[in-house]
């Protein structure tokens, strides 16, 4: 097998994810230490698909609360209002600010939502060793990479909102019940994707029997 | 458990791409220029042109922008002569104080922890890989460097602190603070360091955690990814 089209497994040999160093572990060894920066080294990373399986359904869970409880409750001398994230957006609907709707919309909307099936399609197609589509994938799993902290978004509006709408007896702002379990879908689906590997994308096309050849 | 060291290939030109594990060699680069995997598209190395140097003058004006942005004033509100402000930090204070203290961390986390480390640790690096032999704790902070990166959300919470800003301004008068602004630099700088920061030349330099271990591999002068 010429080196040009062979995977690092195939070799028998292991990159660092720390530092990029590609280095030959100990004969029969599946686990060792990268020789430049002191890194860990595996194959592939340890108990990849339990764990982001683990950090997705966890997230799914939350999804629920996240949309139905509210996030923000304000108080005024005429009563209190709750708010969930959907009602935020509608509120924020004006023919002036409709864009940042737009945007709110994209990012604590839409985003999480994609992001949990699209990693559950990842891993449902890595399980079922697919090697259909692997470089519409691999380019699925950046993009998923990419746009996930954007959900972020509603959390830190809702913090300035209450941070600085504190005018009692007049008027406040309330975080809700909701706001713990949105920033709980953000961050598990972030640590889903960190779990992930997407070399196992390409490992069923290129079959581990030839190591140690 | 001890887990034995690797032996380091001959060629150290040879890496395996972190997104499909293809083993490929890596061009020697002209300034400027960038390798890609031909298999999955990654950008594997892009080559910066005097990229400690540049690197140090960005992280510089942003260690600077991150202590005005988190000490000053970030919004403003006026309604019906009354009127309140609020820091970065403040947003992280209301909401323990209403109780939510993970929000809370978490917003403190992203917005002020996580972007001071990422301005830390990169001084650290780039002041301690301009010596002559760059020490151990260079390549450590290099390691955990991503990892600040990912966490840290200057440019998500700017336009979070936007849509606050237009959401307040249909009940009171808003007034953006100097922080804002400061802000706003950061985010630009961030991605400049991002781009005049060349990690693979750092750790051409770095000290080896196995010191041996480059030595043997120039004794045995043998492509072992070959083997």
């Amino acid at each position: 097998m010429s080196t040009a089209a062979a995977s690092a497994i195939q070799l028998g040999l292991q990159s660092c994810e720390g530092c990029g160093l590609l280095s030959r572990p100990e004969p029969g060894e599946e686990e060792g230490t990268c020789p430049r920066c002191d890194h860990e080294l595996e194959f592939r990373k340890a108990g990849s698909i339990e764990r982001s399986w683990a950090f997705l359904i966890a997230a799914a869970i939350c999804y629920v609360p996240a949309n139905v409880l509210p996030v923000l409750t304000t108080v005024t001398a005429a009563g209190r209002e709750s708010d969930t994230i959907m009602q935020g957006v509608v509120l924020l609907w004006s023919p002036t600010g409709w864009p940042l709707s737009l945007i709110v919309l994209f990012a604590s909307i839409m985003i999480p939502s994609a992001k949990i099936l699209a990693l559950a399609y990842l891993l449902i197609t890595v399980q079922r060793g697919s090697i259909q589509n692997n470089a519409q994938r691999i380019r699925l799993y950046r993009t998923v990479e990419l746009v996930g902290r954007w959900s972020m978004v509603d959390v830190f509006v809702d913090a300035f909102t209450v941070s600085l709408v504190q005018l009692q007896p007049l008027m406040s702002v309330e975080p809700g019940p909701g706001l713990f379990f949105f920033a709980a879908v953000v961050v598990l689906t972030m640590l889903a994707v960190e779990s992930f590997d997407p070399r196992l994308i390409w490992d069923a096309a290129s079959p581990r029997e030839v190591r140690h050849a | 458990m001890v887990r034995p060291y690797n032996h380091p290939l001959t060629d150290a030109s040879l890496i395996a791409c972190l997104h499909c594990d293809l083993v490929q060699r890596l061009p020697d680069l002209a300034s400027g220029g960038s390798a890609r995997c031909p298999r999955c598209n990654k950008e594997l190395w892009r080559r910066r042109e005097d990229s400690l140097n540049r690197t140090l003058a960005l992280t510089l004006a942003a260690a600077v922008l991150y202590v005005v942005a988190n000490t000053v004033p970030m919004l403003g509100l006026t309604v019906v002569g009354r009127a309140a402000s609020t820091t970065v930090l403040g947003g992280a204070r209301h909401l323990w104080q209403d109780g939510r203290e993970i929000v809370a961390g978490l917003v403190l986390f992203t917005a002020v922890i996580a972007p001071g480390l990422q301005i830390g640790f990169m001084l650290a690096i780039v002041l301690g890989a301009t010596r002559d032999t760059p020490p151990r704790w260079v390549g450590a902070l290099l390691r955990l460097h991503p990892t600040t990166r990912t966490w840290s959300m200057i440019e998500v919470m700017l336009l979070g602190v936007l849509v606050a800003l237009i959401k307040i301004a249909e009940l009171a008068t808003v007034i953006p603070g100097l922080a804002l602004f400061a802000l706003g630099g950061l985010v630009f700088l961030f991605a400049a360091i991002q781009s005049s920061f060349d990690s693979r030349e750092v750790w051409s330099r770095v000290a080896w955690a196995e010191p041996d271990a480059r030595r043997a591999v120039a004794a045995a002068g043998l492509d072992e990814a070959q083997a």
